[in-house]
């Protein structure tokens, strides 16, 4: 998978095109997710964490790594487009493992979090949206400054913003 | 909370959201209709937080954690807001997508602020 986002040249080299379309999309679900999952966290934290601080201390794990994952779908940079293949690697790894051991172990996960029983509790959106992200990233992968379209380069050059 | 406003209110998120998607990817960009169903549902949040706030003064006490209801309650608010905004500068059919994407968001939402208020440690 990393081996996926090394290409050929060096980081300093490739620019990642501004996401867009239905990208944008992904992007917000992932903000949504990371806004949930944070609210969430920060409420078990402060009412409720001694009653399960495994449980709550990774959901706001989770809630960190949605939030680093959607800056790192929308910052450019292959440095960048690396992080976004760790932080959703993490949150595939986290709702698959979590969510089998919510159903096969579930005296270790009886309280609530994002990942428990495979995200039911977001409309299973944490279970699917990793998918999604990998598909984005694995299909928009960097590319080389003068395989940019010009106004690309131009405005990741000069940093213009449109 | 009040059980029949929450659920006209979760009503409207889901039709304005159907209908922001189904716009959406038929390639229109944010328009009136869409731009105006999104801020029905904001409308209807606003409406929902000022009973949130009398509620308890009527009767009407929090069954659960009332710091969860309002990280939901703000939450909520900003959505759509953030989801207008969004439309009005990116003019493109995925922005309202997202509008559509942002109104199921506040049927989630909603839903579970009700659960809040009247079934939670009930």
């Amino acid at each position: 998978m990393s081996t996926q986002s090394e290409s050929a040249l060096p980081p300093e080299r490739t620019r990642r095109p501004r996401i867009a379309g239905i990208g944008r999309v992904l992007v917000v679900i992932y903000a949504i997710l990371a806004l949930g999952a944070t609210g969430r966290s920060v409420v078990q934290i402060l009412h409720q964490f001694n009653d399960a601080p495994v449980a709550y201390s990774l959901s706001a794990v989770s809630a960190v790594v949605y939030i680093v994952a959607t800056i790192a779908l929308v910052a450019r940079g292959a440095i960048w487009y690396r992080v976004a293949w760790v932080t959703i690697s993490f949150e595939m790894l986290g709702v698959l493992v979590v969510g089998t051991l919510s159903v096969t172990q579930p005296e270790l996960f009886n309280h609530a979090s994002v990942w428990s029983y495979y995200g039911v509790g977001y409309v299973f959106v944490p279970l699917v949206l990793p998918v999604l992200g990998m598909i984005w990233l694995a299909t928009h992968k960097p590319v080389a400054l003068s395989q940019l379209p010009a106004d690309e380069t131009a405005q990741s050059e000069t940093g213009a913003t449109k | 909370m009040i059980d029949w406003f929450s659920s006209i209110q979760i009503a409207v998120a889901i039709l304005a959201g159907v209908l922001c998607l189904i716009v959406g990817l038929t390639g229109r960009t944010p328009n009136d209709y869409t731009l105006g169903a999104t801020a029905v549902v904001e409308l209807l949040l606003v409406v929902q937080f000022v009973v949130a706030l009398i509620a308890p003064a009527a009767g009407n006490q929090p069954r659960g954690d009332l710091l969860e209801f309002y990280v939901y309650m703000v939450s909520a608010l900003l959505l759509p807001a953030a989801a207008v905004f969004w439309a009005l500068i990116d003019r493109t059919r995925w922005s309202t997508v997202i509008l559509g994407v942002a109104c199921f968001a506040i049927a989630v939402m909603v839903f579970r602020m009700n659960e809040i208020w009247l079934v939670q440690n009930a």
